[in-house]
C-alpha cells in the first residue's frame, strides 16, 4: 500500500496538481526501486558505542538549550540513554526516507523532551547537526514541542501531555491492517508526571484489549514533575502493578544501563498478544551534577556559565 | 421523496457503502455504535471497526495515529462527547497536524429530546469551527447526509460532520453536494433565511407561511459552516431586505456568528437576527416541544422576519 500523506498538494493550482498526480505512478516506481536499493539505518548494539553517542546527545542538548535560552533540561537528559539505545540499536528506520512505510515508529509522548529527540534525529542523519542551534527560534524547523509537519523524522505532534500513547495505538493497529506488507513496531516514551493524565489509562486499556504486541511504551520514571516529587504531587505507586492490572507486559529497568535497555527491547519484541511497558528508573538531569534530581530544572535552560560547567562534566 | 430518514441513519448506510470501495476507511466508536449507526459498517467490516469503549479522548488519539499511517478514520459518538469532551485531542492530536480524521457525531442539538441538557450539544459547531484546518459540515436531511459522508471521505483534512437523532423531512431538492457551496432552496426578495441542519426544514416552512402574507423569502441551506460560502451570504444580504440565521445550536459561535462576522467585515448593515438556542442549556422533552419552547420553530422564524421587516 502506498501512503501519500507526506505529499501535501492541496494548495497547488489545479493545473499543477494534474502534472504532479500524473507523475505519481513514476514516483511509485522509483520508490519501489529505492526500497530494494536502500538499506535501513545500520544499528550498533555495542554498549561502548552507545555510551559515546549518549554523551554526544547530552552535549547537544546543553548546547541547544543554552542557545535557545528556554526549554526542558531535566527531562531531556533523563531520557537520553533510552532513545539513544532505541535509535542506534533497535529501531528499524532510515533517515534518508523518513516516510518509509515499513519503518518502526517512535512517538515522543512527553513532547517537552524534544531537544533530546532533535539531537538524536540530527545525529542519525535526518537533518544537519547545524540546525540544532536554531531550536525554538522563529522560523526554525525545531519547534518548542515536536511538530510532524515541520521536522523530518517526527511521527506526531505532541506537547499536550497524555496523547501520544493513543496515537501510538492507532499506528500499531494500522501495522496490523496492512496485511501483506511487513509489520512494523511502534515505540513511545511517556513522562512519569504525564501518567497523571486520564487519557493514558484509556489508551493503556485499549492497547491491551486489542492485544497490540507491536507496541512498546517506555516511562521515563525520574520521580520528579514540575511541582516536585511525583510521590508528593500525585502518587503513581504501585506503578508496575497498575500496568500489570491493565494487561500489559511490564519490564522494570535502570534507564541509564544500556544492557538493561537493550535486553528490555528484546523481551518486548518477543512478547506476543500483549503490549509492553518499560518502566525505566532514571535520574532527572542525568549527567550534569548541578542539574541532577532538581525539580526546578524541569523547564529552564542553562545560562552561559552553566553551559560551560555542564559541558566540562560531559566529557 | 417523502420517506423520512435520520441523518445518522443515512451516514451509517453511506459509510457501509463506502467501505466496499475504499479499503482505507476505518471506523471507531465509543460504545454508541447502535445509536451513531456505525454498527452497519462494523457488521460488514469487523476487522476495520474499533470499539473504544466509553473513551472519546482515546478514540480521537487512535484516529490520529491511523490517519498518520495512511488510513481514513471516521470516529463517531454523540456530538457533545466527540467535541467538548475530546476537544484538546481534536486540537493537538488532529487539527494541529492537519491529520485526515473525520469526526462524525450524531445526536447534535436539542432534538436529542428526553435525554436532556447533558446530552444536547449546542456548542459543537462553535468548538470545531474554531479549530484551524477543520471543515464543518451540517447536512439538512438524510439524502444530503449520505452525499456529505461521501464528500467528507473525498476531502483531504479533518472534518466535523454533524448528524442528528430524529428522522427529518427530505427537503434538499438538489441531489448534488459540494463542500462549501450553499444551496438556495427557495428564491425571494423580502427576506433571506440562512439555515443549517434540522432548521432548514423549519426555514422552508416559515417561508411558506410568510408567502401567504405576500412576503417572499429566500431560503439558503448553509450545509457547510466552514469554509463558509460568503458569496451566498453577501448575495442574500444584497438581494433581500432582512437576514435571519437559524440553527439548532447556541446563537454564540455557530452559523449565526459566522454570518454576522461576514456581514460586518463586508461593511453590510442589514436588519439581522440569529435564531438558535439563546445562551442557555436545553432540557428533557420531545423534540417538537423543545423546538417550540426554545424558539427553534417556523413560527418563531416567521415572528422574527416580521419583526425585522
Amino acid at each position: 500500500m502506498f501512503v501519500f500523506h507526506d505529499f501535501d498538494l492541496t494548495w497547488r493550482s489545479p493545473k499543477f496538481s494534474v502534472i504532479i498526480y500524473s507523475a505519481i505512478p513514476f514516483l511509485c516506481w522509483v520508490r519501489e526501486r529505492r526500497e530494494v536499493l536502500l538499506v535501513a539505518f545500520e544499528l550498533n548494539p555495542d554498549p561502548g558505542f552507545l555510551s559515546k553517542q549518549a554523551l554526544v546527545i547530552r552535549r547537544d542538548i546543553i548546547h541547544m538549550l543554552g542557545q535557545a535560552g528556554s526549554g526542558h533540561t531535566g527531562g531531556s537528559l533523563s531520557m537520553t540513554d533510552l532513545i539513544t539505545a532505541l535509535y542506534f540499536a533497535e529501531l528499524k528506520h532510515d533517515p534518508a526516507r523518513p516516510n518509509w512505510p515499513d519503518r518502526d515508529r517512535f512517538l515522543l509522548s512527553k513532547g517537552h523532551g524534544a531537544p533530546a529527540l532533535y539531537a538524536i534525529l540530527a545525529r542519525t542523519g535526518y537533518f544537519s547537526v547545524e540546525i540544532l542551534s536554531t531550536l525554538r527560534q522563529h522560523g526554525s524547523m525545531l519547534q518548542g514541542h515536536p511538530d510532524m509537519n515541520k521536522t523530518p523524522g517526527i511521527e506526531c505532534s505532541t506537547g499536550s501531555l497524555g496523547q501520544g500513547l493513543s496515537m501510538a495505538c492507532g499506528m500499531a493497529v494500522a501495522a496490523r491492517l496492512r496485511e501483506s506488507d511487513p509489520a512494523y513496531r511502534v515505540y513511545t516514551l511517556l513522562g512519569d508526571g504525564e501518567l497523571n493524565e486520564g487519557q493514558v489509562w484509556e489508551a493503556a486499556m485499549s492497547a491491551a484489549h486489542y492485544g497490540l504486541d507491536n507496541l512498546c511504551a517506555m516511562v521515563d520514571y525520574n520521580g520528579l514533575q514540575i511541582d516536585g516529587e511525583t510521590c508528593k504531587v500525585m502518587n503513581l505507586e504501585p506503578l508496575a502493578d497498575k500496568w500489570k492490572a491493565f494487561g500489559w507486559n511490564v519490564i522494570s529497568i535502570n534507564g541509564h544501563d544500556v544492557n538493561e535497555i537493550l535486553s528490555a527491547f528484546g523481551r518486548a519484541r518477543l512478547t506476543a498478544r500483549q503490549p509492553t511497558v518499560i518502566l525505566a528508573k532514571t535520574v532527572k538531569g542525568k549527567g550534569v551534577s548541578f542539574i541532577e534530581n532538581q525539580a526546578g530544572w524541569h523547564g529552564i535552560a542553562p545560562k552561559p556559565d552553566e553551559v560551560k560547567k555542564a559541558l566540562e562534566e560531559l566529557r | 421523496m417523502t420517506e423520512k430518514i435520520a441523518t445518522r441513519e443515512a451516514y451509517g448506510q453511506a459509510l457501509a457503502e463506502l467501505g466496499n470501495q475504499h479499503p482505507d476507511i476505518v471506523v471507531l466508536d465509543a460504545d454508541l455504535s447502535c445509536s451513531t449507526k456505525t454498527n452497519t459498517f462494523a457488521k460488514k467490516f469487523p476487522a476495520r471497526f474499533f470499539n473504544m469503549g466509553v473513551a472519546e479522548q482515546n478514540m480521537i488519539g487512535w484516529s490520529a495515529g491511523l490517519a498518520a499511517s495512511g488510513y481514513v478514520p471516521f470516529a463517531s459518538s454523540f456530538a457533545v462527547f466527540a467535541t467538548a469532551r475530546a476537544f484538546d485531542q481534536l486540537r493537538n492530536s488532529v487539527a494541529l497536524s492537519r491529520l485526515n480524521v473525520k469526526i462524525a457525531a450524531s445526536h447534535a442539538g436539542l432534538s436529542v429530546g428526553p435525554d436532556g441538557a447533558s446530552h444536547q450539544a449546542i456548542e459543537d459547531i462553535a468548538l470545531t469551527r474554531l479549530l484551524p484546518n477543520f471543515t464543518v459540515v451540517v447536512p439538512a436531511d438524510g439524502p444530503q447526509a449520505g452525499l456529505a459522508t461521501k464528500a467528507v471521505y473525498a476531502h483531504q483534512g479533518p472534518v466535523y460532520l454533524r448528524l442528528g437523532r430524529p428522522q427529518v423531512e427530505n427537503i434538499s431538492k438538489d441531489l448534488s453536494f459540494t463542500i462549501g457551496q450553499a444551496q438556495i432552496l427557495r428564491s425571494g426578495s423580502d427576506a433571506a433565511i440562512i439555515a443549517c441542519g434540522t432548521m432548514v426544514h423549519e426555514a422552508c416552512r416559515a417561508a411558506e407561511f410568510l408567502a401567504r402574507d405576500n412576503i417572499s423569502v429566500r431560503v439558503v441551506n448553509m450545509h457547510t459552516i466552514k469554509p463558509l460560502d460568503t458569496e451566498a451570504v453577501l448575495a442574500a444580504a444584497r438581494e433581500t431586505r432582512v437576514l435571519i440565521t437559524a440553527e439548532e445550536h447556541s446563537i454564540i459561535g455557530g452559523l449565526g456568528s459566522a454570518v454576522a462576522e461576514t456581514l460586518a467585515e463586508a461593511g453590510i448593515g442589514i436588519p439581522f437576527k440569529r435564531v438558535g438556542v439563546n445562551d442557555c442549556f436545553g432540557e428533557s422533552g420531545k423534540p417538537d416541544e423543545l423546538f417550540r419552547k426554545f424558539g427553534l420553530d417556523a413560527d418563531n422564524i416567521v415572528r422574527q422576519v416580521k419583526g425585522l421587516l
